[in-house]
């Protein structure tokens, strides 16, 4: 907030909205050079996401991964982040749009205040704290939570000042003279080329309905307040207490499709997509706070559609005291003594009541509050759901050319998938303005590196606080005490939260002020912070790799927090260690690897096309690798979606448009004999039409796509009444003959997986099958169509399709996987037919249907050759084989090794209009890299002190990636590592007979001098 | 509370960071709990662990070491250091037996970054096993006395360039699978092997810093090092013929050839 105002205000992309979709598409825009504006309505950036405890399948702890990105936005130059701002005008067109702010008055100058929250400790007005979901209160001024940015505070509209003139106490005491009574709002013109609109959700609000007790009960909370209620920032710091007396509950229940896949008024007809999983989250979770709590959970259909939700389903499922119950409820009433709440569900002896300690409501994700005007402002149409209308074929095209959408005003959507609608709608920016890149980026200027080779160590240890999850726990002060005692140690002090934009400010002052030449942060974990305090040594001045953390908080106050004093004393160890290891640390230079600009795209399905292209129109030369002889992939086996697109027509047409883009090259019925290099410049050798071509790129899209499990069940393959759904849609594009005489089509769901040996969900056959379904019960005469399945999973907008088919007739009956369908060849009244048993749970009878026709929804499975691709580009497959992104929710399309992406139904089972926002993900986040002359590659790599190396040889035996080589020298033969090819795992350090290769960084002395501190009886100062 | 005789261990624990520093993060995200006895290290892979780092942590004062690594198959790096750390460990272990140390106070274990309740039960079980085998050198099957068992691991720490070696060498399963690891380091062939490349190296160390400490005779080494006789003989012998000690035959000792 410091930066100075523009005075053009000239820019190539507004994102709207802040939540980790915007925060996501600013960086990446901004990385690949283009100016962005930030705008976001609320205090600071975070959205929803700031607000949840920890994120699905994973139970990543969600501000400590979000947190990062937020001071990666203020730190960048390229974007500038506009909060507590309002669009209220847009003119102009695609490439040229102007578009009038408001800023609203904070009342405070951000620029002067130091963020001390003196103000907010004498302001006299409580109010309910809105980022805690008002289970707590906080002041009329105050920080809207620790790690805002800007981390400024605020006063609302309940301040005594505002509302009746009176008080003014804040700036009374305030002594930097920051609060400003007379700020108005402030308009401000902004032109850019594009604009992305990522305004989120809003959570359902139970309240204006009665049915739910909401609002009224105070033990029945929705699932946000919820999230509110475990975080240990929440309101009563990770206890979970219910609202009436603020006791622990024992008896929990939560309630699915709140406001969802209801069509009654006051509901929403659509499936939200992130409750099942999220409550099952929070089953986990509260289960983990309290492992005596009894959890009961009310579901309609369990919708574990993602990757690894099925397994995240079954743990929460197995849990002790954990009890899942599929039926619709009622909120009951609220006992007066307890006030206890009762719930009345359908059992198997009738409708029972029971009496729960605390409700949570699990609630759907609504169209954004302002959406209306959003649209209205910006000339886009939303659709019948209220969200933004897209375009079919590109989840990121809003109805108006140069304004793109991500995130969940697409519509229900998690966390990844806001991600990779992000990056896919900075690809679409990136094809729009590609000529004016870089123009009005500037690079990130560090000052120069201080040379401290000639100094002694002089180490500063920071303690921080982090809120109260460290200091509750460990004696911060009596540890910065005890620090001021170790050797070399000439600085220490404590921190609330070392985190926030502000405290890092702060330390880079004390850095320089202090003349420190190595720094220890005591906090969290370098998992998740390390980057942002390396970032911060650089801004200060000294070499970013004279810093290290002691992680006293996932290893320390949090695991060890009934024994305050032995975990204050562990704390003190830590540092100890951390401090040992900094006196021994050397500066290290990142250095610059070239980057090739052109890009491989390895598969040429709809994914890899819409890949390649978007790269290609950015200015880029791509290669479009594919194994067949032609272009398509599995979309040449699917004629209309379930939405009703024609798929061949839409396929002609980007087959067209590949082969018109001049950038693009394509191989088909190619083979990839060999790939090597690393980021920025990897060598690929494909043989196509007899010749071997090598590929220079800088960077690898994997886009291999997936197979069909051809099903050894229910007869399948030894009666030809017995097809698989893609089998059928190719009959009933063809109007296949044999589909005429037919008069009962049975369906069976999850054919090959939700199994042991296949232990997920392949997400799409559910779709699949009521697009089927559909398709035959519009045929005349139209056959009876009988769904078995086990949970209907169409999720999203879907959902509308499910309620379509059993408006039209179409039959679904549920099974369990202990009550399989059977199937056998009989006769009917002389009519040879397939008879498919099935136990019905619901009539708790069989029931036996005569089908013409079985079609067997059989699974997604990893495509045949991704063992093999992930071996030559030596890129992770998972548990279920495809392939494994870098991190579940923040780098979706990112694999692990740098410079290759991922895309389509390579990473997962997923429909068409998923696998393309995920293919412009791809691109975009592929260009954030090619728009780049240089990466920059880690420092710790080893090296070979060369007096020592005796050619043994160990060392190059060791090193799988080839980074070691011999090389001659006037003292003979010698090791030599080549920077580039090391990744740093130091296995070759152990190999060494004569210790002369070591990782740097990781060095011997380095970390046995950790091993040292550790055991050292420590002098305690008293 | 019996907090006041209770023996507290100290505990050294050398993780990866893709997995296990994952795992024990998650730990604490979830808040499981477990006792204050270890402090971590943090290491790029768990095939960065030297034997020379074990072997300190003991000499200096630990009570017990644990590493942990990635599954099988999930390591992050195409070298697949984690089968490395398999065979070191087992290798140190080998060690830890031949010098009187019981094995168990070294420990190698997978947790991945999802399984934080997995790196509490680790923990917790393996904190209860240090505690019940007592501080380093007075476990069962132990009874050192500092010096002798400070003597023991610097005799230990000299075989560390043999042993790295080794593990390059022939103490290298042909075959990358954990099962074919954990069977041949269980056989004889590994046994066999290990006397073979450094078992001898190991008890010769032993006798020189035994007499580095004065002439000793045939009957005090034996006593000191808890050999039979025929033992004594032959690492005597073979100590000897190297040149590095010398019989005294006035005395009917031996001696450091140098002294």
């Amino acid at each position: 907030m410091n930066k100075a105002p523009d005075a053009d205000r000239l820019g190539d992309v507004m994102v709207v909205g802040g939540g980790i979709s915007g925060i996501q598409a600013a960086l990446d825009l901004a990385t690949a050079g283009f100016k962005v504006y930030l705008v976001e309505t609320s205090p600071t950036i975070g959205g929803k996401m700031a607000q949840l405890d920890k994120t699905f399948p994973t139970n990543d702890c969600s501000m400590c991964i979000e947190s990062p990105k937020f001071i990666e936005c203020d730190r960048h130059p390229n974007i500038e982040i506009l909060t507590y701002t309002d669009v209220e005008r847009v003119e102009g067109r695609e490439g040229d749009f102007r578009i009038t702010l408001l800023r609203k008055p904070r009342y405070v100058l951000a620029d002067r205040c130091s963020g001390c929250t003196t103000c907010v400790s004498y302001c006299p007005v409580h109010v309910p704290d809105p980022f805690n979901q008002e289970l707590s209160r906080n002041k009329a001024v105050h920080i809207y939570f620790a790690q805002a940015v800007p981390l400024v505070p605020y006063i609302d509209e309940n301040c005594l000042y505002l509302k009746e003139g009176k008080c003014r106490i804040c700036e009374a005491v305030c002594q930097k003279q920051a609060i400003d009574f007379d700020q108005t709002p402030e308009r401000v013109e902004v032109r850019v080329g594009a604009v992305v609109l990522a305004p989120g959700y809003a959570p359902f609000d139970p309240g204006p309905r009665s049915d739910y007790g909401y609002g009224r009960y105070p033990n029945v909370v929705t699932s946000l307040d919820f999230e509110r209620l475990l975080c240990a920032t929440g309101p009563h710091e990770g206890e979970i207490l219910r609202p009436s007396d603020g006791r622990h509950p024992h008896r929990i229940a939560w309630i699915h499709c709140v406001g969802s896949r209801q069509v009654t008024p006051g509901g929403h007809g659509y499936c939200s997509s992130v409750c099942c999983t999220y409550i099952q989250k929070q089953v986990i979770l509260a289960k983990d706070h309290d492992g005596e709590a009894e959890c009961t959970i009310f579901h309609n259909d369990i919708r574990s559609y993602g990757k690894d939700f099925e397994r995240f389903y079954q743990r929460a499922e197995k849990l002790p005291g954990v009890r899942f119950v599929r039926s619709y409820v009622t909120v009951g009433r609220e006992l007066p003594d307890s006030r206890n709440v009762t719930i009345r569900y359908a059992a198997d002896d009738g409708v029972r009541e029971e009496e729960f300690d605390l409700v949570v409501l699990g609630v759907g994700l609504a169209p954004p509050k302002d959406a209306p005007r959003l649209a209205r402002l910006f000339g886009i149409e939303l659709d019948e759901h209220g969200f933004c209308r897209t375009d079919p074929t590109n989840p990121m095209r809003t109805t108006r050319p140069g304004v793109l959408v991500s995130g969940a005003f697409q519509g229900p959507m998690d966390i990844p998938e806001s991600v990779v609608t992000a990056s896919g709608a900075g690809s679409l920016c990136g094809e729009l303005l590609g000529r004016r890149r870089g123009w009005l980026a500037r690079e990130r200027v560090y000052p120069p590196e201080r040379d401290v080779s000639a100094e002694e160590p002089r180490v500063g240890v920071y303690v921080c606080h982090c809120g109260a999850n460290i200091g509750r726990v460990v004696d911060v002060p009596a540890t910065v005490h005890y620090t001021l005692g170790l050797p070399d140690v000439v600085h220490a002090e404590e921190s609330l939260f070392i985190c926030s934009t502000e405290a890092a400010q702060k330390l880079a002052t004390s850095i320089r002020e202090k003349g420190l030449n190595r720094v220890v942060v005591a906090a969290c974990t370098p998992r998740t912070h390390e980057p942002l305090f390396r970032d911060t040594l650089r801004e200060a001045g000294i070499n970013q790799y004279f810093f290290d953390m002691a992680n006293i908080r996932e290893h320390c106050s949090w695991v060890h927090s009934r024994e305050k004093e032995a975990a204050t004393r562990k704390a003190q160890d830590i540092i100890r260690m951390s401090v040992a290891r900094a006196r021994h640390l050397e500066p290290l230079q990142e250095f610059r690897l070239p980057v090739d600009q052109r890009a491989l795209v390895v598969g040429g399905g709809l994914s890899g096309m819409t890949a390649a292209l978007s790269i290609a129109r950015q200015g880029h030369e791509v290669w479009l690798v594919e194994k067949e002889p032609e272009l398509g992939g599995m979309a040449r086996r699917l004629h209309r979606t379930l939405e009703g697109l024609d798929v061949q027509a839409y396929l002609r047409d980007v087959v067209g448009r590949v082969y018109a883009e001049p950038r693009l090259h394509v191989l088909v019925g190619a083979e990839i004999l060999e790939a090597s290099g690393y980021v920025g410049s990897f060598t690929t050798r494909v043989r196509a039409a007899g010749r071997v071509t090598e590929i220079r790129h800088g960077a690898t899209v994997i886009a291999i796509g997936a197979g069909e499990y051809r099903p050894t069940e229910y007869l399948y393959g030894t009666d030809e009444r017995v097809v698989t759904q893609l089998e059928l849609e190719e009959r009933l594009a063809a109007g296949d003959p044999r589909l005429d005489g037919v008069r009962s089509v049975v369906m069976i769901q999850c054919v090959g997986c939700r199994q042991e040996d296949r232990n997920y969900c392949a997400r799409i056959c559910c779709s699949h099958a009521l697009k089927n379904a559909l398709a035959l019960r519009r045929r005349a005469p139209a056959p009876d169509v009988y769904v078995l399945f086990r949970d209907l999973r169409s999720y999203g907008f879907r959902e509308d399709f499910y309620r379509e088919a059993a408006d039209r007739h179409v039959r679904f009956v549920r099974w369990e996987p202990d009550g399989r369908p059977s199937v056998e060849p009989a006769t009917e009244e002389g009519r040879p037919v397939l008879r498919v048993t099935v136990p019905d749970p619901v009539l708790r009878r069989r029931l036996a249907l005569d089908a013409d026709l079985l079609v067997l929804s059989a699974a997604v499975v990893p495509a045949a050759t991704s063992q093999e691709v992930s071996r030559l580009f030596k890129v992770a497959t998972g548990p279920d084989g495809f392939f494994q992104e870098a991190h579940v929710k923040l780098r979706p399309v990112d694999f692990a090794a740098d410079g290759v992406f991922l895309c389509g139904t390579a990473h997962y089972p997923k429909h068409i209009a998923e696998a393309v926002s995920q293919a412009y993900g791809a691109a975009g986040r592929a260009v954030t890299l090619l728009s780049q002359d240089t990466v920059v590659a880690s420092g710790s790599v080893c090296r070979v002190e060369e007096r020592d190396c005796v050619a043994c040889g160990a060392c190059i035996r060791a090193c799988t990636y080839g980074a070691i080589e011999f090389h001659d020298t006037p003292r003979g033969r010698k090791a030599r590592v080549n920077a580039v090819l090391c990744k740093g795992d130091g296995l070759c350090n152990t190999k060494c007979p004569t210790g002369a290769i070591s990782l740097l960084h990781y060095t011997d002395e380095e970390l046995l001098s950790q091993i040292d501190a550790a055991a050292a009886e420590p002098a305690r100062a008293t | 509370m019996s907090g006041e005789l209770e023996f507290r261990p100290k505990m050294l624990g050398i993780v990866c960071n893709w997995c296990c520093y994952g795992g024990a993060d998650l730990c604490g995200v979830s808040r499981f709990q477990y006792p204050p006895f270890i402090r971590l290290v943090r290491v790029m892979c768990s095939g960065r662990v030297d034997l020379l780092h074990i072997l300190r942590a003991l000499s200096d004062g630990m009570d017990a070491v644990f590493v942990g690594g990635c599954h099988i198959n999930d390591c992050h790096y195409v070298t697949e250091g984690n089968y490395d750390a398999i065979a070191m460990i087992e290798v140190c272990r080998e060690i830890l037996r031949r010098i009187g140390i019981r094995p168990e106070r070294v420990r190698l274990e997978w947790v991945s970054a999802g399984e934080g309740i997995r790196f509490a039960a680790i923990m917790n079980e393996y904190a209860a096993q240090v505690q019940k085998l007592g501080p380093l050198g007075r476990a069962d099957g132990e009874g050192l006395d500092a010096a002798e068992l400070a003597r023991r691991l610097e005799a230990a720490t000299r075989l560390v360039p043999f042993a790295r070696l080794a593990l390059t060498g022939r103490l290298r399963p042909a075959v990358r699978t954990e099962e074919a690891y954990r069977r041949f380091f269980a056989g004889e062939e590994f046994r066999r092997l290990f006397d073979e490349l450094l078992g001898d190296r190991l008890a010769i160390s032993r006798v020189l810093l035994a007499l580095r400490e004065g002439p000793r005779t045939a009957a005090d080494l034996a006593r000191d090092l808890g050999w039979s006789a025929s033992d004594v003989a032959r690492h005597v012998r073979n100590s000897t013929r190297h040149g590095w000690i010398r019989f005294d035959a006035a005395r009917g000792c031996y001696a450091l050839a140098g002294g």
